[in-house]
């Protein structure tokens, strides 16, 4: 079984609580689910959708075919109404959307009607659809009741019972009119975890021990800023909202000068303000973790939408020449991860560390039977406390062999902490000589950069290392990429090489993925930009050559059946 | 206790003369009579003249960018606000790069003591016009005349609320060295205003200039009436006013941020056990 539902309506409907909530009783039953959305840049009217796939199969990407189609106004019909196979399902409700629609799969519900009789208001009118969707596809209704029970839970019971109520209506009507409704559900399994992008950095975050997140709000960053900001008090850390993008990177670097792990979170146009603190940090080498999610540029661009577009952006931009690492994670899992990852390296080799995502992957949702907390890393590297001020002395910025110095907490001891965004010698003051200079450029960027190299991870490969086609990605493809791999490799020697971990470029040490490359017949870099971001960078550090390139720059994202098309094509 | 040596940096690279001398030594003076203690303390500072201040003192020292030492301030200030914090910047630095800021860092009322070394005019950068140049000063890049409005920073903090506003002198050290006293030992965000001659490239704001025109707040001056003391920040030409200007009981930002009444970020040790409880809310 493989089943894709679209709820679409204007912004303001509910269209998102509706996927949320359908999304959490898929993944507790025990299905895979993958969620993603398409929201236009506004609060109120418009079109959006949010579309949920589950099956009993793992799925990593959106599907082409819509089964059942929830229709919170008439443009949702109109557009994906022929999307719906006969076999499939579109409900609406008449009443509300004020025309009837006929059609064989097209099925009318008086969502508010039966709210307002069983649930005693017609707000609850999306409650009702869902319970419709449960009795459309012949689930049972404690997952979902229980699910009722925990979001309302705090308004009272009263709440909770005409919600309930709501459910069980919408459950009755559909069982009793849906005539053609022959879906199959598979055997189910323990629930599985359900979580998003921007959730998934939030909590790397959470478990890395950062104390300080400061951020200015920008789309598709925010989510990771709101889940932080609902675990402050729990876990004890600020987050702040800094007057601009400028400030939150300022106040970051300030928080992790006086000792505490700290990030920051934007997009494209936030990131172009950041740049001038990025090469602060990349001078007074502090630590800091900063979370980028692409969206469509130039300047605002298609502001919920998706792109690959800034990967040269944050690798390239910054005045003056320092180290960072960027990481690209596929998955939320990924993401979760290689968060933590950003953190430890961020502070093991004080360097920003640069986290880039995109809305597509901050949006989505995938399903995970749960993530390893035994995997994470917790080293403090801070020179703090009574390590600190048994010192006989201390110089913040001291010469040493591996190129990190000393990273003393101020206060800790009596010995001072100074750093200087100007050239500084090592005990941070400002210098002008050309020796100190040598000395200072070897240290902070030329001898941190072979041991920060060996701790970046080759890339992921599916299929056989020795396939004819190979397909290249790195980011939010990944998902899409290997469904597509699956989809064509009855027919096809193909396989997909996936960096996750895109700078520095992974050495070939412990997997020789550029000689894989090189002894396949075709190789293509498939990236959502226009110009191919990857693929030149890959060049200019390896000399590799990509025998084909797929660019898609609309602001969407590929669908299985679209890129396998494309791939098709290309590979003959 | 410390000493004056204590406080005693690198040698300044300053044009002699100049305005910056004084309040050095009447912060130093300041920091010896308050028991201050150099690593128990950190100054950050941003670009220009002003911002080399801390090299020249002994302190804990971040010394950012040009107009940004507010934030970074804050950030220390959130981190770990048993530290105390001083920036100190120029007027181009902090009215005119980092203008935004100031406004929000006021707004806050982060427990920060910023002294601004106000010249009213840009040294590093060779004599352009900064906000707080009078209108009409001709320079090699204003050869009309400074066109737009003077920046009141007084009239600006006191606007905002500011919870303690105060001008002071490079010409009067001792004056000075009383308001640095003063502001630090108010709780709030202090903005310590301090007129500087630029003895290099201010050739009408000299100290004969100000000494001319500046006179300390009468004593039965009451700062906090915030009305009078906006109309008294107004006071600018012939007289000009040195004092504390205004002053409110505003609760700073770190006694009203729930996460650390009783312990400071730093202080905090991370607690991994609580994370298993977190992954179960993704089912």
């Amino acid at each position: 079984m493989d089943y894709t539902i679209r709820i679409g309506g204007e912004a303001g409907q509910g269209v998102q609580t509706v996927g949320d909530t359908l999304a959490k009783v898929f993944s507790r039953t025990g299905f895979h689910v993958f969620t993603h959305q398409d929201y236009e840049s506004r609060v109120r009217g418009g079109h959006n959708y949010y579309q949920v796939r589950f099956s009993d199969r793992p799925v990593s990407a959106p599907r082409q075919g819509i089964d059942i189609l929830i229709a919170f106004d008439n443009e949702s019909i109109l557009r994906y109404g022929g999307q719906v196979p006969d076999k499939g399902v579109a409900i609406y409700d008449s009443a509300a959307l004020k025309q009837v629609f006929s059609g064989p799969a097209l099925l009318d519900i008086p969502f508010s009607r039966l709210a307002s009789e069983h649930a005693g208001s017609s707000i609850m009118a999306n409650t009702v659809a869902v319970g419709a969707v449960m009795g459309i596809i012949g689930m049972e209704l404690d997952i979902l009741l229980a699910i009722i029970r925990e979001t309302f839970a705090s308004k009272g019971d009263e709440v909770v019972t005409a919600n309930s109520n709501a459910a069980l209506s919408g459950h009755l009507h559909a069982v009793k009119k849906c005539k053609r409704c022959d879906f199959t559900l598979a055997r189910h399994s323990p629930a599985r975890m359900l979580i998003s992008g921007t959730e998934a950095i939030g909590l790397g975050t959470l478990a890395s021990g950062c104390r300080f997140y400061a951020a200015y709000p920008m789309t598709p960053s925010t989510g990771i800023m709101n889940y932080l900001a609902g675990k402050e008090t729990e876990y004890g850390i600020v987050v702040e909202q800094a007057e601009d993008e400028i400030s939150a990177i300022n106040m970051a670097l300030g928080a992790s000068y006086a000792g505490v792990r700290a990030m920051t979170g934007t997009s494209g146009g936030g990131f172009a303000l950041m740049v001038e603190g990025l090469s602060l940090a990349g001078m007074t080498e502090t630590p800091v973790v900063i979370a980028l999610g692409q969206r469509p540029g130039p300047a605002t661009g298609l502001p919920t939408r998706t792109e690959q577009g800034d990967l040269l952006f944050a690798l390239f931009t910054a005045h003056g020449e320092f180290p960072r690492v960027i990481f690209a994670p596929g998955t939320p899992e990924q993401a979760f991860y290689l968060t933590n990852k950003a953190f430890d390296l961020a502070e093991k080799y004080q360097i920003p560390a640069i986290v880039i995502f995109d809305q597509y992957l901050g949006d989505t949702c995938w399903t995970y039977e749960g993530f390893d907390l035994k995997r994470l890393a917790h080293t403090d590297y801070r020179l703090r406390g009574e390590a600190f001020s048994r010192l006989d002395s201390y110089r913040r910025h001291a010469l040493t062999d591996s190129g990190v110095s000393p990273l003393g907490v101020p206060g800790d001891a009596i010995h001072l902490v100074v750093t200087d965004s100007d050239e500084h010698d090592e005990d941070g003051h400002i210098i002008e000589d050309a020796a100190t200079r040598n000395a200072m450029v070897e240290k902070r960027l030329k001898r941190k950069i072979p041991a920060l190299t060996g701790e970046i991870a080759p890339p992921e490969l599916t299929g056989p290392p020795d396939a004819g086609i190979v397909l290249v990605g790195w980011g939010s493809t990944f998902g899409i990429m290997r469904e597509a791999v699956g989809a064509l490799s009855a027919e096809h020697s193909i396989a997909m090489l996936h960096f996750s971990e895109v700078w520095p470029l992974p050495s070939t040490g412990s997997f020789d993925y550029l000689g894989m490359l090189k002894q396949a017949k075709k190789t293509l870099c498939i990236e959502q930009n226009a110009t191919g971001q990857f693929a030149r960078l890959f060049r200019s550090e390896t000399g590799f050559k990509f025998t084909e390139q797929i660019h898609r720059y609309d602001g969407r994202p590929f669908t299985v059946e679209e890129l396998t098309g494309e791939i098709s094509a290309r590979i003959g | 206790m410390p000493g004056l040596d204590d406080f005693t940096g690198q040698t300044p690279a300053w044009c002699p003369g100049c305005g910056n001398f004084s309040i050095l030594r009447a912060f130093r003076e300041a920091a010896v009579e308050l028991g201050l203690e150099p690593h128990r303390f950190t100054i950050v500072s941003g670009i220009g003249q002003a911002a080399k201040f801390p090299h020249y003192l002994r302190c804990n020292t971040f010394n950012g960018l040009h107009g940004r030492t507010l934030p970074v301030a804050t950030g220390i200030r959130l981190a770990n606000h048993r530290m105390p914090v001083v920036a100190v910047a120029g007027d181009g630095d902090c009215y005119g790069e980092g203008g935004n800021h100031l406004i929000h860092a006021m707004r806050r009322n982060v427990n920060i003591k910023l002294f601004v070394h106000d010249n009213q005019i840009y040294g590093l950068t060779k004599g352009q016009a900064s906000p707080t140049s009078m209108e009409g000063m001709k320079t090699k890049n204003q050869p009309f005349g400074v066109l737009s409005e003077q920046l009141n920073p007084l009239a600006l903090a006191i606007a905002l609320d500011c919870s303690f506003v105060a001008r002071g002198s490079a010409g009067e050290p001792e004056h000075l060295k009383d308001l640095i006293k003063q502001a630090f030992r108010h709780k709030g965000f202090s903005l310590v205003d301090i007129l500087q001659p630029c003895v290099t490239f201010n050739k009408v704001n000299t100290y004969a200039w100000y000494t001319r025109r500046t006179y300390h707040l009468e004593d039965d001056y009451f700062p906090m009436d915030r009305t009078a003391a906006f109309t008294k920040a107004l006071e600018w030409g012939d007289r000009i006013p040195l004092g504390v200007i205004y002053r409110n009981d505003r609760p700073t930002y770190e006694q009203r941020f729930p996460v650390i009444q009783e312990t400071s970020l730093v202080e905090k040790v991370f607690d991994p056990s609580k994370l298993e409880a977190t992954l179960q809310e993704f089912y």
